[in-house]
């Protein structure tokens, strides 16, 4: 069979990076994962039968949510100097979005701390603390798990093994960490907005 | 297109013993390899449950049989049940498209070899821990030791107070853990699909296997995550002393089955998707046309994975939930015979005026469209919600769901092991004995699923250890009891046909179907990197373009 005798090919072969592909699916699931916690939630809202209730207990997050809320913008810039090759200017947006990172779980932490030896409430206390630290510990645990795939990086970068060439795949790391923020929104409307 | 490959000649270093053959296969991160140890596990769980089903029919062979007690008729149904869904349809599934969908878009392996590699060894080891729970279950409490739940366990059945032990633990970890199979099965079959398709693949192009295969990805992926969220929640409920389903703290029982059945009723269609796949590559093939309606199959599919999601609750029309939420749900659910309906026209469209080859995969094919219109029909009767008050939790519904799952899925399964068999091992199987095991297993099936319904219609309960014999109720048990015999006889002929064919089969060539996608444009077995060449396609059926250069298909589509 010659050439010739084919049509005009207008498949270019060119297809999406199987790594942007296979981020995109697995946040998909972790949206499945996390609505369900959300809708547990949700209709568990005013169903405790013994105290406290939310609205005894929960203050606004205020530092938290400014803090994990405007990480999203600095690994943006992160990745956008990676990409430039500014690997100087990269180390730096990192650590300040790592930073934002742990500020954010040490407010989570404070508050944890504050709910159980103060107000008494554990994951035990009642369907207010059992879906409250589900959903909000789930949502911790990806901000951990976001934190050390950053750490990773950002040691890799100071002994000087990531290039500008790897920007694709910090790219996806970033993706991973504008989901969790995302979580954040949902969790911070489910808890805080129509919870209280 | 490039002539077909010669096979490489086996790498074998001096010496190559069985551990080295071993770690290989342990070590492999090969599509075709990891495809091969799915559907073995797969297999070798299938007749583990299988022999489940054998006990329990034995004991009700009688009435008022005490050859088993209730304790372990209650663990035989619960394992029988969760082995069948999460240890013989998920892997099988997951490895027929591990194996053939790379093949099909002219990939040289999935997205992500690893992440399968690691995916294959949580399945089985997640399976291997269910299993553990005959001997570790007991432990310390002396409570018993196979889950005894129900393969739904149900809330509060599922609550510390009512399933001492750990039995109920072994169903949340092992099922939990052999999720991951799955799951990174789909993001691997996604992946692949998007970002690896060779040049000229384009989506109209792909085959009915890949676009299938591709849906029911995507549906584990919305569907899976929430059943293992809700198991996450009842070992908070057991372990940590969380209320999710604990109704005595206002926790909700029936939310247990919202999430449960959220998962569940996608996963029917996980389940018999795949079957729908590996009948559209059979049938055209057999009938020697294209397949009928490939646009209009792909949007059946796709409107079957989107009305899926929102069919949960007619599963649980006797809980008592509101009238509008019976309507909404019995609507939905008949408006799933639409898709469905338009399938099963596609297919006789395809058979009808084709030179149809009654050879072994066809014949099982053709079954499966008969049987499942059959389990299609009461599966509408089943939506009706004041019929389903009447026959809720009876043998109805369990000759309905088999109907399903052994008339649909086991059949093309068994259809697809015929027609794949001579691509991944290079041997044909036996024609003689694939009807043989075909007759068998036909006829078996038919004793044991088509009686069912009338034990059912007489009102006998799903999950009872016995009975008593004034019902009119135990010929009925005994036909299909006597049905297991044939099916049994039916699987012995196929494992019997594997091996001989291994041992001393006809060699296959790389296309003894005279087929036409990219699978068999390679050798039998397929080499380490499938394809020598890159494959570039203009059509929906390359190897047809490659066979006939006087008349491609490329000209009229």
């Amino acid at each position: 069979m010659s050439d010739a005798t084919l049509p005009r090919q207008l498949d270019d072969g060119r297809r999406v990076d199987r790594g942007r592909a296979g981020m995109a699916c697995l946040i998909l699931t972790e949206s499945a994962f996390f609505a369900i916690f959300v809708v547990a939630y949700l209709f568990y809202i005013g169903k405790s039968v013994t105290g406290p209730q939310p609205v005894d207990v929960l203050d606004f997050p205020v530092v938290g949510t400014v803090a994990l809320l405007s990480s999203s913008g600095t690994i943006m810039f992160a990745v956008r100097a990676l990409r430039r090759g500014e690997i100087a200017r990269f180390i730096a947006s990192f650590l300040v979005t790592i930073t934002l990172g742990v500020v954010f779980l040490v407010s989570t932490a404070m508050e944890w701390n504050r709910l159980i030896f103060e107000d008494g409430l554990t994951i035990g206390t009642n369907l207010f603390g059992t879906t409250f630290y589900s959903l909000v510990g789930f949502h911790a645990a990806h901000v951990c798990i976001g934190i050390l795939l950053m750490s990773g990086i950002w040691s890799m970068t100071l002994l000087g093994h990531v290039k500008s060439r790897h920007a694709e795949k910090v790219e996806l790391v970033s993706w991973y960490w504008h989901f969790v923020d995302a979580v954040w929104l949902v969790v911070l409307t489910s808890v805080y907005i129509v919870g209280l | 297109m490039a002539a077909i490959d010669t096979p490489t000649p086996p790498v074998t270093a001096p010496g190559h013993s069985w551990t080295d053959t071993l770690h290989d296969w342990v070590t492999t991160c090969d599509h075709k390899k990891l495809g091969v140890m799915y559907v073995c596990s797969g297999l070798f769980f299938f007749c583990v449950a299988g022999l489940e089903a054998a006990a329990m029919r034995y004991q009700l062979l009688f009435a008022g049989n005490d050859a088993i007690g209730p304790e372990t008729f209650n663990r035989l149904f619960t394992m029988h049940g969760t082995t069948m869904v999460f240890l013989v349809g998920m892997p099988i599934i997951t490895g027929f498209g591990n194996y053939f969908l790379p093949l099909m878009i002219g990939a040289r392996d999935m997205a992500y070899p690893r992440l399968n590699a690691w995916g294959f060894w949580m399945f089985f080891f997640g399976a291997f821990l269910f299993y553990f729970s005959f001997l570790g279950a007991d432990g310390l409490y002396g409570a018993g030791t196979a889950p005894d739940v129900g393969w739904f366990a149900y809330a509060p059945l599922t609550g510390k107070a009512f399933s001492r032990g750990n039995s109920t633990d072994y169903w949340i970890l092992g099922i939990l853990i052999s999720g991951f199979g799955s799951l990174s099965g789909a993001i691997n079959m996604l992946g692949t699909v998007i970002s690896l398709r060779c040049r000229g693949m384009t989506f109209g192009r792909m085959p009915l296997f890949v676009w299938m295969m591709s849906v029911v990805s995507f549906l584990i992926l919305i569907a899976l995550t929430p059943l293992a969220a809700a198991q996450v929640m009842l070992l908070f409920d057991r372990f940590l002393g969380a209320h999710f389903f604990d109704t005595q703290a206002g926790g909700d029982a029936v939310l247990w089955q919202h999430f449960f059945w959220f998962f569940g009723h996608p996963e029917v269609y996980i389940l018999i998707i795949p079957g729908f796949a590996y009948a559209s590559e059979i049938i055209p093939v057999f009938s020697r046309k294209v397949i009928f309606g490939y646009p209009v199959m792909v949007a059946a599919t796709i409107s079957i994975g989107v009305l899926s999601v929102g069919v949960w609750a007619h599963h649980m029309f006797a809980v008592g939930m509101q009238r509008e939420l019976n309507i909404y749900f019995a609507a939905i659910t008949m408006l799933v015979g639409v898709p469905t309906g338009i399938k099963i026209f596609n297919w006789i469209g395809t058979m009808y005026g084709g030179k149809i080859r009654f050879q072994t995969p066809m014949l099982f094919c053709t079954a499966f469209v008969f049987q499942f219109v059959l389990a299609g029909l009461t599966g509408i009767m089943l939506a009706a919600t004041p019929f389903d008050w009447q026959l809720t939790d009876t043998y109805f519904v369990v000759a309905h769901f088999h109907y399903v799952l052994i008339g649909g899925l086991i059949f093309t399964i068994f259809g697809a092991c015929y027609y794949w068999f001579p691509k991944v091992s290079g041997k044909m199987l036996d024609e003689t004995l694939g009807k043989w095991h075909f007759w068998l297993f036909v006829i078996g099936f038919q004793l044991t699923f088509t009686t069912m319904h009338v034990q059912g219609l007489l009102g006998m309960p799903r999950r009872i250890y016995t009975y008593p014999s004034d019902r009119s109720w135990e010929i009925w048990n005994q036909i299909t009891s006597a049905g297991v015999l044939f099916q049994a006889a039916g699987v012995l002929v196929f494992f019997y046909a594997i091996a001989r064919a291994l041992h001393s089969g006809r060699p296959a060539g790389p296309d003894p179907w005279d087929a036409w996608t990219l699978e068999w444009s390679t050798s039998s077995p397929p080499p380490d990197y499938n394809f020598a060449e890159a494959p570039e396609v203009h059509s929906r059926r390359p190897l047809w373009d490659a066979k006939h250069p006087e008349d491609p298909d490329w000209k009229h589509e």
